[in-house]
């Protein structure tokens, strides 16, 4: 489908998709594809993103996009960056291949992991949301420990998603691509300036960046910025940099905040608050991030 | 110019002569030759290609729907439980109405995990939306791969070919093969130029999400252009035969067909079987022939009917099973009949490489003239089933 030019400008993912209020991945998107500008070619995986961005006829994509299949971004990435080499446009043109963290940390993680050892020349950006939220809020491996999903219930036998989340930027990162990192929507400015960063090197680049979703997350869709940023202020979600398998950076905390403040925005935590015992799990997790990443 | 080549690398070499910008594939027997074959070519710089190594065969399919979305000539190969991998991509391939090639080298299903030919793989694929075309030797695998990368990349069908070649018997059988000239080749197959692609000055977004209000609008198109190339293969056949001689571009071949009174239906290398048969029987005065259907998928259902009308006995071999049913040929032939004066029957044989010799024809011809068979499989080894399946 064809987009209406005037409606861009230099606007590279616009309004009038279907998101929900307070989306965080869209307001990620929309950081990345301002950032890589006109000459970018966008694979993307099946996913919220995809769904609400573009039913037929419509389209909010204002650079070559394309969707094929849910676990398979990567590897079309790969092929689109193969074309861009073969027909010698590759220094002119990026390819970003993106995903949720479903897409990306499960059943795309083999297409992922082909593509960057393969050292394709392609940024591939992970929007992690936590859930398989296109569905209908099932766990993923990026779900966090003890977060209430449909899949991960809350029950007499459970305090919600029995595991940790997958270290997806480590896991790239141990491919000793020359970037991988962490980036959070409640700090646009960092998403931006590593989005540029991954850009201006050549080779497979990997960006995860976290996206607070309102209604997966039962959290007020103002706060989507906040809540973000509470993720990074308590140590939950590390902001971290890896150049070429190595830890080369990491966002510091300057004053750390309890994981309560935290959780108590979200109803998916809701069931945490009154159990100290689970509470001062998710505290250790925290505490060792911020240990294991040297994040104060 | 002549020469006498390995299968895989014929179908390799007919494949550099298209010039594909990107090659991806992903190793499985029988198909290995030919990637092989073609990492050399890129390898020794004959060929202007990337060559993607990739990790599966669900990325090697993904691979060539990415670069040729990006206006990329592409290839891809396979087998058997890879093609079953691709699955999802395939469908996926033609809904995007992407002319990606690929050579299916024809292998049995598992399990039992069984690496010899049959077509159960390419066959349960049918209903993906590609262009299916089964060759018989070597020399039709080339033509059928280099008139349907035309076939498939013109304006008005834009659709995925896969060019089905029987495992061993074809991907690692010598024979003499009249290679294409490049220049002639140049000629026939002009440069891939769609008229849609990933464009960053004429931005466009593929692989949209299409609703109730769309999707069957979009699966009756593809059907369409499917039903039209029952008169587009004819005609690119025309135009291969006046550039190269050879006939083998087409919705089906009738062999000794006129006057016959039992006629075989089949496809791919066991056709050459059957053709030695009814050479002999005809030495005898039995008036038998062939009808291999090349085209499999648009099924030619006016080519076979009009071969066929006046044919008494007819009797489908099938190298596959809809298992639960009968053999896939043998329903959509006898469909086209509602006849009750002839005799049609189906027969199941060659799976996971069991040979069909010519003894197993001959018998096939003398139960089409005795009695209707819906499923019968041939050459069974009765001594390893169990009691109660022994009486066939």
């Amino acid at each position: 489908m064809s987009v209406d030019r005037e409606h861009i400008l230099d606007n590279f993912f616009v309004s009038g998709h279907t998101a929900c209020s307070g989306c965080g991945q869209s307001m990620a998107a929309r950081i990345v594809m301002n950032v890589a500008g006109k000459n970018t070619m966008v694979t993307n995986a099946t996913g919220c993103l995809e769904v609400f961005s573009t039913k037929a006829p419509e389209t909010s994509w204002g650079v070559p996009w394309v969707h094929s299949l849910f676990e398979n971004a990567a590897a079309v990435g790969s092929g689109v960056e193969a074309a861009l080499k073969h027909l010698g446009k590759l220094d002119s043109i990026r390819v970003i291949s993106q995903g949720g963290d479903g897409g990306t940390a499960d059943i795309g993680l083999q297409a992922l992991s082909g593509m960057i050892e393969r050292g394709h020349d392609v940024l591939y950006v992970c929007y992690d949301n936590e859930a398989y939220m296109n569905t209908g809020i099932q766990r993923s491996g990026l779900t966090p420990f003890d977060a209430k999903t449909t899949t991960s219930p809350i029950g007499k036998k459970s305090t919600g998603n029995p595991k940790q989340k997958k270290p997806l930027v480590e896991i790239c990162a141990a491919h000793h691509i020359p970037y991988a990192a962490s980036a959070s929507v409640g700090y646009p400015q960092d998403v931006e300036k590593k989005v540029k960063k991954a850009l201006s090197i050549r080779g497979s680049k990997f960006l995860m960046i976290h996206v607070p979703c309102p209604l997966g997350w039962g959290s007020d869709p103002a706060l989507t910025i906040e809540i973000a940023r509470l993720a990074v202020q308590s140590g939950l979600y590390p902001i971290v940099e890896y150049e070429n398998g190595q830890l080369s950076n990491r966002m510091k905390l300057a004053a750390v905040k309890p994981v309560k403040d935290y959780l108590v925005t979200q109803n998916r935590f809701k069931h945490l608050l009154k159990n100290e015992e689970e509470l001062a799990k998710v505290q250790k997790i925290a505490d060792n991030n911020i240990s294991y990443y040297g994040l104060k | 110019m002549k020469q006498f080549l390995e299968g895989s690398w014929a179908v390799a070499e007919a494949v550099k002569l298209c010039k594909p910008g990107v090659i991806s594939a992903y190793p499985i027997t029988p198909q290995t030759h030919i990637v092989e074959h073609l990492a050399k070519f890129v390898a020794d710089g004959r060929i202007n290609a990337e060559s993607i190594n990739v990790e599966s065969e669900h990325s090697a399919a993904s691979v060539v729907l990415g670069s040729q979305a990006a206006g990329v000539r592409s290839f891809t190969a396979t087998s058997s439980q890879g093609l079953f991998l691709m699955a999802e991509v395939v469908f996926n391939i033609a809904g995007m109405r992407l002319p990606i090639m690929m050579v299916c080298a024809n292998r049995a299903i598992s399990a039992p995990i069984n690496i010899w030919n049959d077509q159960q793989d390419s066959i349960s694929l049918r209903d993906a939306g590609w262009i299916q075309l089964y060759a018989e030797n070597n020399q039709e695998a080339i033509d059928l791969i280099i008139a349907g990368y035309k076939i498939g990349e013109m304006p008005k069908v834009m659709l995925p070919i896969m060019v089905c070649v029987d495992g061993f018997i074809l991907t690692h059988g010598m024979e003499t093969v009249d290679m294409p000239d490049a220049v002639a080749v140049d000629k026939f197959l002009p440069a891939y130029n769609p008229p849609f692609k990933l464009d960053v000055d004429n931005p466009m977004s593929f692989g949209l999400l299409g609703d109730p209000s769309v999707y069957t609008e979009n699966r009756y198109s593809l059907h369409k252009t499917l039903e039209e190339l029952l008169e587009i293969i004819p005609q690119v056949g025309s135009e291969y035969k006046s550039a190269f001689g050879r006939d083998s571009v087409r919705l089906v071949e009738k062999y000794r067909v006129h006057d016959a009174e039992t006629v075989i239906v089949a496809l791919g290398s066991v056709c050459g079987t059957i053709k030695d048969v009814i050479d002999d029987e005809r030495e005898k005065g039995n008036k038998v022939g062939l009808l291999k259907i090349v085209t499999y998928r648009p099924f030619p259902k006016a080519a076979i009917y009009n071969a066929l009308k006046n044919v008494p006995n007819i009797s489908i071999l099938d190298k596959n099973i809809s298992l639960g049913s009968e053999g896939a040929v043998y329903t959509e032939v006898k469909a086209l009949f509602n006849d009750s004066t002839k005799k049609i029957s189906g027969f199941v044989a060659g799976l996971g490489g069991r040979d069909i010799s010519k003894g197993t024809v001959i018998e096939m011809l003398r139960l089409t003239k005795e009695e209707v068979n819906n499923c019968k499989f041939m050459d069974l080894d009765t001594s390893l089933l169990w009691e109660e399946f022994r009486v066939s």
